[in-house]
């Protein structure tokens, strides 16, 4: 690397050092929607409420029979109807119940960030995760740091009056979501855990 | 098949300027299999133009659809409302399908959302290898079913040159990546197959006026034409 590149590098650095991070604005409840697995973050999610683990009641869930069925469509209609954040909750990798559904899905999230990035949108906005079916402590820890990470990105640029995130979500995925059984329960116990 | 890769956003941004209707139209034939320009490569465009409209402010309508072959008349009519409809399209489609589009609504204006690049080998999943340039005079059935036009840097139709080395090309890819040298390629193959003497016989000269470099070519089947 010449010395002309170093010089740029290291002041790319500190300039990135040095930016302030955006304040975080409290009153900013961000909507955040989780495409879970069946057989993992989706039963953490009830671990979790059973437990009476706390985390925040910003994440809406949508159930599906595995994270392989998500499409690269499903994340950005999801941004697209104004979600502050998404993200992919599956299997620990290599106990996929299909093998290899949690490492599509994990592809398809890393191309999401690349269209973000094209076009001037945090990446960061979408993620994947892994969990098995018995980490309900790390199901309330990963919906409380992805909670707290788009509290400081801010709201997504795209908000649509009106448009619920969570609805197109499920609309986009049409038959592949499965229904929420367990929604209203997790539900009440989430706010119960908010109220303690 | 016919391979195509994605423009970048900032291209089609441009070529869609400030038009306010766009329809997004993708071709279900071989840029839907090589994953480039389908339905379902449709509509996540036309959800990307949106998602940038909203964040930019601009009131813009982007609709998607999808005809099962661009290249095709009959299959065009089933989307002749939509494009009509349309201030801009943006095909999805090979070239062919992008100009049929282009030629069946002239005057609509119709843009290129990808880059037609090869026709290309599906060799896995998801990669895809050039194995012919259309050259219209093929001449594998002297080089052991290896195309020399596409394969060899130069396309050196008697035999490698001396950028040869170990079975590899002096010449690299675009990422640095080793390119086989086909005149090994072809040599080994025809060892296999018992037909090294092919490499010492003489072959007339290539009529490259078959190619593309002898202007748009034309092919009639009178045989098949409708009466």
């Amino acid at each position: 690397m010449a010395d002309a590149e170093v010089k740029a590098a290291d002041e790319a650095v500190a300039v990135a050092e040095e930016a302030p991070k955006r304040p975080v604005d409290p009153s900013f409840e961000p909507e955040i929607i989780v495409f879970a697995c069946h057989y993992c973050a989706y039963a953490a999610a009830d671990l979790a409420g059973s437990m009476r683990l706390q985390y925040p009641s910003n994440i809406r869930m949508i159930k599906l029979p595995c994270t392989g069925k998500l499409e690269v469509i499903h994340l950005l209609r999801a941004i697209e109807a104004g979600a502050d954040g998404v993200y992919a909750a599956g299997c620990l990798e290599g106990e996929c119940h299909y093998l290899k559904g949690n490492l599509w899905a994990r592809k398809r999230v890393d191309h999401v960030k690349d269209l973000l990035t094209e076009m001037g949108i945090e990446p960061e906005r979408v993620e994947m995760y892994n969990m098995s079916s018995a980490m309900g402590a790390k199901f309330a820890e990963v919906a409380t740091e992805f909670t707290q990470r788009i509290k400081e990105l801010g709201p997504n640029p795209v908000k649509r009056e009106g448009v619920s995130p969570h609805a197109a979500a499920r609309e986009a995925l049409g038959d592949v979501a499965m229904p929420d059984e367990t929604q209203a329960s997790a539900a009440a116990t989430v706010e119960e855990g908010h109220a303690e | 098949m016919i391979t195509a890769e994605r423009k970048p956003l900032d291209e089609i941004l441009e070529l869609v300027g400030d038009k306010k209707k766009v329809l997004v139209a993708g071709c279900d034939t071989c840029v839907a299999i090589c994953l480039t320009g389908g339905e379902k490569e449709a509509e996540i465009l036309a959800s990307e133009l949106r998602i940038l409209a909203e964040k930019d402010g601009r009131a813009i309508e982007v609709e998607h659809t999808a005809a099962i072959r661009q290249c095709e008349w009959e299959y065009l009519d089933m989307i002749a409302e939509k494009v009509e409809a349309a201030d801009v399209v943006l095909s999805m489609a090979c070239g062919i399908g992008i100009q049929s589009l282009a030629e069946k609504f002239a005057p609509q204006l119709v843009m290129p959302a990808v880059n037609t690049n090869m026709l290309g080998m599906p060799q896995e999943h998801a990669v895809w290898l050039e194995r012919c340039v259309a050259c219209g005079e093929c001449r594998i059935g002297l080089t052991g079913g290896i195309c020399p036009v596409v394969r060899c840097s130069k396309s050196l139709m008697n035999g490698p040159c001396g950028g040869s080395h170990d079975g590899l090309c002096e010449v690299t890819g675009p990422e640095k990546e080793e390119i086989e040298c086909a005149w090994a390629l072809i040599w080994e193959r025809l060892k296999a197959q018992g037909r090294e003497e092919l490499m010492f016989t003489e072959r007339p000269p290539k009529n490259w006026s078959k190619s593309s470099s002898g202007g748009p070519r034309k092919m009639v089947r009178e045989e098949a034409k409708p009466v």
